[in-house]
């Protein structure tokens, strides 16, 4: 029996996360997410989970990396000082192939910024931020329901992809109440299985390679050194550093359809606007308020790999509208992709687009 | 129909708690959609504190309140930065006991916290009398919901003094004409 | 069993200088570990970065070789997921000291039950010989040319401080005190730290008037006090002299420890 109940978002994500399974959560109190750990604080040791405040965001994402190879599923919930300290661990677990979940709930930046207002700022910087080149995964809810849904996904594509998977929300979806429909249970999906006495760091099915969990007797050696399949360090060969850091990439670009997650509203519309996270709200506003008009819509929940096919959907495009709560991230990643005209329509500030201000940008080029 | 209440006080009278229980009542109780949002930061502790509810048959899109419908403020401050630029067809309940200025659209006092003083003994419990007479005047959710949702969410040991607090604000509402 | 059958074969030669300590304090470690009669599959080796942090990576274990100065978060991560699970860290006077300061005094402070082998070689030898947190006062290195101007960190008397439940000093020249000190270390519930000054010809002695390797060592041994006697000649308000090195056992207490496996929580 699924129940109705009325969360904030960012309780909403803790509850996703132990639907899903999550046994291990390392954090550091942080605006606008602290909810999430303070929820998990008090709900994972009654479910035989682990709650651990460690001494700062490096040490939070480095126990939940340390947890997922005993092969918990494991998570972490910040926002943007405390995510730009985890960069150096995702950067690790991306090079060690380390199923984790990251909650990044925006807020504005740079620096210590706006606490407690919303931001869209770290797009960029959860596909980017850790140094060398590799790819991730990451979600953006646009709704209190999923932060609940997509947090509980987060764990899955984490584990089947053996990669960092962030959460992208921010301060409005997190910090807002609203009706959710609890459902019985979430899917659960495990991670790809370790053939004993194969190479741990051989790829398998879709380069990803099986999960040697640890205490099993297997013996495995993980670095963040430039390794080989048997995880050895071998960081002076440039061919298979080379290799090494393709396949990490392409694990993760070459299943960018099937990771993508989006919405078509109107495809045989001109204008549409492309929006993730709270933005999306504000669009469906003006689409509600303008029946009579053909506006287009793309609706992303997979930002990253972002889903440039999607473009293609929309036959009669003549321009794309971002509106973003940041100086145009996503908007840069489109126009590489589209072929059509971007109107990247920034909001800094905390606050969310209003409804008439979109409809003012759709107007423009009606 | 989509309403927007906006409540504002100051910090300790609970304020977000009350947009919090209103919210509740219209989804757990009313079975409808509503949205509950609110200020966070330094300025909410101790000086004008505001949260905001969006009540609606439909699903919520644009989660924000920027001109609601209803106000219900309990301090001067909250007056004067959340209330004072109510548009004239709102309706706006006030805590008279606490708020001097009064707005250009309609309004309604109620001197909530002498009267949880003097006839509950527990000025405390001032947001719910507020509450009641909310729903006594602008039904934005029935009683029976509105009682539920202050059950769920008061301290055990609080229901009955916050039920008599419910009532109270009711009756306060109920010898005026509905808006 | 012996310490060998827990180096991993294929992985070997290592990758440490002629008369680097290192391999002693791995060997001893190992020993030590060999002794508790723990299975292979329910030990895992946690490293950070240096020198000292490569010794997982010649364990038949499962191992963490992790960024640098987090392995003691790592650890903490690995131990609370599964506390059935034997933790030993390998770590440096760098990776602990400087980088992952504040990851050591709060897992001393937790008290977590692991067991720290910390390299104290008193020098970042891995990238060529820079100042660390314990590089003396006076000594060369190559970003302290002029001597060392900074005072140093004693890191047994902070993880004291901090609250680990067992703290032990040696050298690598004490090699049978050594194998217990980590084997006490291995049985105490609880945070156990032991930190081992240790030789760096290779980038410390060569710049440090130690032209063979044997003269640093036979510094290190003329230079280490037992704590018995230091005790002693304090007790006779006599002077202690402030190159040398407090070794032996230098705490043993019973904190509240977490990190515990069930069978070894004590009601």
């Amino acid at each position: 029996m699924t129940r109705t109940e009325f969360w904030q978002g960012n309780i909403a994500s803790a509850e996703g996360a132990l639907a899903a399974g999550c046994r291990f959560f390392g954090g550091y109190p942080i605006t606008p997410s602290t909810e999430i750990a303070e929820h998990m604080a008090a709900k994972l040791p009654k479910r035989g989970g682990v709650f651990i405040q460690m001494e700062d965001e490096l040490a939070s994402i480095a126990s939940v990396i340390g947890a997922s190879w005993t092969g918990a599923r494991a998570m972490t919930a910040t926002s943007g000082p405390g995510f730009s300290l985890m960069m150096e661990n995702i950067g690790y677990a991306a090079m060690t192939e380390t199923p984790c979940v990251i909650v990044n709930v925006q807020r504005g930046g740079p620096s210590t910024g706006q606490p407690t207002m919303a931001a869209q700022g770290d797009m960029m910087q959860c596909r980017f931020g850790s140094h060398g080149d590799y790819a991730i995964i990451a979600l953006c809810p646009a709704s209190v329901q999923e932060m609940y849904d997509l947090t509980a996904k987060t764990f899955n594509l984490a584990d089947q992809y053996r990669v960092p998977v962030f959460l992208m929300a921010d301060e409005v979806i997190g910090h807002m109440r609203e009706r959710i429909i609890v459902p019985d249970a979430v899917e659960h999906t495990g991670r790809p299985a370790f053939l004993p006495g194969t190479p741990p760091f051989k790829p398998g099915a879709g380069l990803i390679p099986g999960f040697p969990e640890f205490g099993k007797g297997y013996g495995t050696h993980v670095t963040g050194l430039t390794h080989d399949e048997r995880g050895y360090p071998c960081a002076t060969n440039p061919g298979l550093h080379a290799a090494l850091v393709k396949r990490l990439v392409d694990k993760i670009e070459s299943a960018t359809q099937k990771l993508a997650d989006f919405d078509v509203v109107n495809p045989d519309a001109e204008q549409i606007f492309i929006a993730y996270g709270a933005p999306v709200r504000t669009v469906q506003q003006v689409i509600h308020d303008h029946p009579d008009r053909k506006i287009g819509f793309l609706r992303v929940r997979t930002v990253w790999p972002f889903p440039a096919h999607a473009l293609a959907l929309f036959r009669c495009a003549r321009r794309f509208i971002v509106p973003e709560l940041n100086l145009g991230q996503i908007a840069r990643e489109i126009e590489r992709h589209a072929k059509v005209p971007i109107t990247s329509v920034p909001k800094l500030g905390g606050e969310l687009h209003t409804p008439a201000e979109l409809f003012a940008v759709w107007e423009a080029g009606a | 129909m989509r309403r927007e209440v906006r409540f504002s006080g100051f910090g300790g009278q609970g304020i977000i708690l009350s947009a919090v229980i209103l919210g509740r009542a219209a989804v757990m109780y009313d079975h409808k959609f509503a949205v509950q949002t609110q200020v966070y930061g330094p300025e909410a502790r101790g000086g004008a504190s505001m949260s905001a509810v969006i009540i609606d048959d439909e699903e919520i899109l644009y989660p924000k309140v920027a001109d609601p419908d209803i106000y219900v403020i309990m301090s001067q401050e909250g007056f004067e930065k959340y209330g004072a630029s109510a548009r004239p067809d709102a309706v706006m309940i006030l805590d008279s006991t606490l708020v001097h200025s009064r707005p250009g659209c309609m309004f309604y006092e109620i001197p909530a916290t002498a009267e949880a003083k003097t006839t509950l003994g527990r000025d405390i419990v001032a947001n719910i009398v507020m509450l009641g007479a909310l729903v006594g005047y602008t039904h934005v959710v029935s009683e029976e919901a509105l009682k539920k949702a202050i059950l769920d969410s008061v301290p055990k040991g609080t229901e009955a003094l916050n039920t008599k607090a419910m009532e109270l604000g009711i009756a306060l509402a109920g010898g005026k004409k509905q808006p | 069993m012996s310490f060998e059958d827990w180096f991993r074969q294929d992985r070997l030669p290592h990758i440490y200088c002629a008369g680097c300590g290192n391999g002693t304090i791995i060997n001893c470690t190992l020993a030590a570990v060999d002794s508790m009669g723990w299975k292979k599959e329910d030990t895992v080796f946690v490293s950070g970065i240096g020198c000292s942090s490569r010794a997982p990576g010649y364990i038949v274990t499962d191992s963490l070789h992790t960024t640098h100065g987090r392995a003691l978060a790592f650890a903490t991560g690995v131990k609370m997921a599964n506390p059935k699970l034997h933790v030993v860290v390998f770590t440096g006077d760098g990776d602990l000291a400087a980088i992952g300061g504040n990851h050591f005094i709060h897992a001393c402070r937790r008290n977590i039950d692991l067991t720290v082998v910390c390299m104290n070689n008193q020098i970042y030898g891995m990238t060529g010989g820079q100042g660390s947190p314990t590089t003396p006062r006076g000594c060369i290195s190559t970003t302290t040319p002029y001597g060392s101007t900074e005072p140093a960190f004693d890191l047994s008397e902070l993880a004291i401080a901090a609250g680990a439940n067992y703290v032990a000093r040696w050298t690598s020249y004490h090699v049978k005190e050594l194998e217990r000190a980590v084997k006490t270390g291995l049985e105490t519930p609880g945070f156990s730290f032991i930190e081992v000054l240790v030789q760096c010809p290779t980038n410390f002695g060569r710049r440090n008037k130690f032209r063979q390797v044997a003269d640093q060592i036979e510094y290190i041994k003329a230079h280490s006090l037992l704590k018995a006697k230091r005790d002693r000649l304090l007790e006779q308000g006599e002077r202690i002299p402030e190159d040398m090195y407090v070794v032996g056992e230098l705490m043993r207490r019973s904190r509240p420890a977490m990190g515990l496996a069930p069978t070894e929580v004590k009601p």
